[in-house]
């Protein structure tokens, strides 16, 4: 019980120490907190047509980029630095501390909590403010927010951990990840209507958590009566919670087991 | 608990694939003292060292640091690891954080955290307390570098190449806060490429080469140091004349006899730590 304790006492530490750190770097700040924003402006001002009856590009994009905020602040944030704290010595300097792996993961996943819950703050704010966003009135529909947001972004830290071993150096990392987000973002029905896009793109991107992510949050912002125009013709809600535990099962396992701290 | 010797090792070996890089060492660092590890680049130096940290595994042989096997993994290597205090080679982490954030931050890993503004005043960045670690110079860096391996009180610490590209005046009073932490207790082992250094501060020091220990000795007998012959030069007739001896002391008396009395620029020289030192080494290339 002790261990467990103090485990938990230094993650605290630790998350209060990398959101320091986070805050103080302004290219990341700028990157990761206002970059969705900064979207959501271009894309608001640029296309605004009625996709269907009642629903804007706008609202359809706010829940994309809702989606893939959690992708931003989770996958990509993590994937990208954790390959830096390896060159620069910080995972080496740990490795040689009593502080537990366990604690770092709890300081990671506790940044990125914040990071998201600032972010999706931001995109409801200026996409209410001023791209007509409805926000949803209903407690089912919050209940579903809820969840999805726990769900993907702890699937987003994890596969973000289990990914940051593929990057072979810190200066490379953003250039193996960002492709990958901006890919999925593409395929995943974020900046274009998802039922616009060639079957085999959906199919693809369905084998991923961001196009369940994006869809489950159109089911939170966009009419009910909206579902006849998805793929599968309804929100496919189960079908989401259960590939996000499958993704979020096979994440946990590939951190834990190709967690690396050093190159070598 | 205090007679077992800080570090043991018995026929260490590491290789990767069919190199081997560590070819069998035998290595006891006894408690208090400074061993320093010296040995030309890819001797298989650091190899060793981050095996004794724990960085690394052991392909073969005994480990035993504070009389524990640095491989163990989990809640006893932890334990293990707030009794030992590892000062890094070149690192540029925590560079947004201010140094002493970045110190108390540390402090609350261990067990028995020294005092956060005693460590900052002994490895002397008492006015750089508030400044970001990317604003420090290199020595300075080096110094936080320090604070951090010895801020949780460790038994044994490790320094790796603790003075590269410090400019001599800031290597002696880095020197001195060396000895300061021996003299409070530490077992300190060493590595570095400056003989001068290891002949300041090391009780022993082992040479390394090709993965093998060539010696173990003091640096006042290192290589027959204390029996080979001295150099003795003076100035004759306009010209200065050496000898080698083995007996110096009788050259100069039969020189002063000679002179009768001052002898005219008279020098001794022992050969230094450094000519001993790539006569070893160089000796096995």
């Amino acid at each position: 019980m002790n261990v467990i304790n103090e485990t938990i006492r230094i993650g605290l530490l630790r998350s209060k120490l990398e959101m320091k750190q986070f805050l103080r770097q302004r290219e990341s700040l700028v990157f990761t907190l206002f970059f969705p924003v900064i979207l959501l402006f271009i894309f608001g001002s640029v296309f605004q047509d009625t996709i269907a009856p009642g629903v804007t590009f706008s609202q359809y994009f706010v829940a994309g980029m809702v989606a893939s905020g959690l992708v931003n602040t989770g996958f990509q944030q993590l994937a990208i630095t954790i390959p830096m704290e390896r060159d620069d010595g910080t995972l080496k300097r740990l490795r040689g501390t009593p502080m537990s792996v366990s604690s770092y993961f709890i300081g990671k996943s506790l940044l990125v909590t914040f990071l998201m819950i600032i972010q999706t703050a931001l995109l409801l704010f200026f996409g209410t403010a001023l791209f007509g966003l409805n926000l949803p009135t209903d407690i089912a529909s919050w209940w579903t927010f809820a969840w999805l947001i726990i769900l993907g972004s702890a699937c987003s830290t994890v596969l973000g951990i289990a990914f940051s071993v593929v990057p072979k150096t810190g200066r490379g990392a953003s250039a193996v990840v960002s492709p990958i987000v901006i890919i999925l973002q593409f395929f995943s029905g974020v900046f274009f209507v998802f039922t616009s896009l060639p079957t085999w793109m959906q199919q693809f991107a369905a084998l991923f958590p961001l196009k369940w992510l994006t869809q489950g949050m159109r089911s939170v912002f966009l009419p009910d009566d909206f579902a006849s125009q998805e793929v599968a013709g309804n929100w496919e809600i189960g079908r989401t919670a259960l590939v996000l535990s499958i993704w979020l099962i096979v994440g946990v396992i590939l951190a834990i087991k190709t967690f690396k701290w050093s190159r070598e | 608990m205090s007679n077992a010797p800080a570090i043991e090792v018995r026929g260490l070996v590491k290789n990767y694939g069919s190199k081997s890089a560590v070819a069998g060492i035998d290595l006891r660092v006894e408690n208090g003292e400074i061993f320093a590890l010296l040995g030309p680049n890819g001797a298989g130096k650091t190899t060793t060292v981050e095996i004794l940290e724990g960085y690394r595994n052991a392909t073969a042989g005994e480990v035993k640091v504070l009389g524990f096997d640095p491989a163990t993994k989990g809640e006893a290597g932890q334990r293990w690891r707030n009794r030992i205090g590892i000062v890094l080679q070149s690192t540029s982490d925590a560079a947004d954080l201010s140094v002493l954030e970045t110190i108390s931050h540390f402090a609350n890993y261990y067990e028995k955290p020294r005092d956060v503004n005693q460590v900052i005043s002994e490895v002397g960045l008492e006015e750089k307390i508030d400044a970001k670690v990317r604003e420090l110079s290199g020595g300075q860096r080096r110094r936080l570098d320090v604070a951090l391996g010895i801020i949780g009180s460790p038994e044994l610490i490790f320094l790796d190449e603790p003075t590269t590209g410090f400019d001599p005046e800031a290597r002696r009073s880095f020197w001195d806060l060396i000895k300061l932490l021996k003299s409070e207790g530490s077992t300190i082992l060493l590595t570095t490429h400056y003989l001068d250094e290891a002949q300041a501060l090391a009780d022993r020091v082992g040479v390394i080469n090709n993965g093998k220990i060539i010696e173990i000795a003091t640096p006042q007998t290192l290589g027959g140091r204390n029996n080979a012959p001295a150099k003795v030069c003076w100035l004759e007739d306009g010209v200065t004349k050496e000898i080698l001896s083995k007996d110096p002391t009788a050259e100069v008396a039969k020189l002063s006899q000679r002179f009768n009395g001052q002898i005219p620029e008279l020098e001794v020289l022992r050969p230094n730590l450094e000519e001993i030192y790539l006569k070893m080494i160089g000796e096995l290339k």
